[in-house]
């Protein structure tokens, strides 16, 4: 889990987004175990706090919680994971569109340029 | 109660104002990096904290208690400068340490210097000036502290041992301890601290959340920092 970190950004909404993709991704599987904070911290050389903050953050968009002597793990609700499947996909689409048109290229091209991408 | 409280805090050299009315309290669990240009007085706040200086006027609590004999137990301090003698083995400071301090860890020490290709039987004087700096980090971070205060602790390592150092300060403190780091190279350090102080011209002019600071003031704090000091 070696990252490079942007430090324009705050480090916790980095974490919390690499997180989101392991766990879209299923790297991290639903219900899974979670690493420890202090595992995370140390495998991503972020300060413990940081990552506290992130995970809780996770937390309470529901994608994780905490059983209380057990540490923490990925929702066992799939439905939740597919919702942020969902809309993280919809701002790719969204971002790649938004592309196109800054150099004059609508919908229907954009299209044939993914079409493209299979080749 | 705060891990470190200063109240009121100056210090002045003769008739030259050092630091002017320096108010902070930092908590446990915490990494504060002490952020300013060269002169502005970051050397001598850490040398007040650690009773190396007496103040001009104002007060210092570690742990609630007038700084002294017992926070000197529980800081663990890296100096600017290094203070060991030379002519000591590497092995032989590690027992000097022992003897000296009640929480200082020689298995971990040896561990660290192990990690990073240090012989124990070797001289001091035979180290380079970056093996030295390393060494001394060792051992302050083998102690088992309260607050840890390292003094430009990167300063004289390259690029890739910065990066271990930073690793070996994430991994080596505690949770309930916190680590005060001062240092102007801030891009290298600032994705690990939690907290940032500004100071400037004796003053502290700003103590926020890394995070927070970040959003508030859309950058890093490498930046920030450039563009409320430009020359």
């Amino acid at each position: 889990m070696d990252i490079t970190f942007d430090n324009n950004i705050p480090i916790y909404i980095q974490l919390l987004e690499y997180i989101k993709i392991y766990i879209m991704s299923g790297a991290f599987k639903c219900g899974e175990k979670l690493p420890s904070v202090r595992d995370f911290a140390i495998n991503f050389k972020v300060n413990p706090n940081t990552m506290q903050k992130a995970l809780s953050e996770l937390e309470d968009i529901g994608l994780i919680y905490t059983e209380r002597t057990n540490g923490k793990f990925v929702t066992t609700d799939e439905k939740v994971i597919e919702k942020l499947k969902d809309e993280y996909a919809l701002t790719l689409a969204k971002s790649y569109f938004n592309g196109m048109k800054k150099i004059g290229l609508g919908k229907a091209d954009s299209i044939k340029y993914l079409e493209r991408m299979d080749k | 109660m705060e891990l470190l409280e200063i109240k009121n805090l100056n210090k002045s050299y003769g008739n030259k104002e050092v630091l002017k009315d320096i108010n902070l309290k930092i908590s446990n669990g915490k990494i504060v990096g002490l952020l300013g240009k060269n002169g502005v007085g970051k050397t001598t706040l850490i040398k007040l904290i650690n009773d190396l200086l007496t103040p001009t006027s104002g007060e210092i609590f570690v742990e609630g208690k007038t700084i002294g004999v017992e926070s000197k137990k529980v800081i663990a301090y890296l100096p600017e400068r290094t203070y060991l003698n030379k002519q000591m083995k590497v092995s032989e400071v590690i027992n000097y340490f022992e003897d000296f301090y009640d929480n200082f860890n020689s298995e971990k020490a040896k561990k660290l210097l192990k990690d990073l290709n240090l012989d124990i039987n070797e001289n001091l004087s035979k180290m380079s000036k970056g093996m030295q700096e390393k060494v001394q980090l060792v051992l302050v971070m083998s102690r088992n502290a309260d607050l840890y205060i390292l003094d430009e602790p990167l300063g004289g390592v390259d690029p890739a041992t910065r990066d271990y150092i930073l690793d070996t300060i994430l991994n080596n403190f505690n949770e309930n301890a916190s680590v005060i780091i001062s240092t102007h190279l801030i891009a290298d350090i600032e994705k690990i601290l939690d907290e940032v102080i500004f100071i400037d011209k004796g003053k502290i002019i700003l103590h926020s959340d890394s995070d927070e600071l970040r959003t508030k003031e859309n950058g890093s704090i490498d930046e920030i920092f450039r563009r409320k000091f430009k020359c």
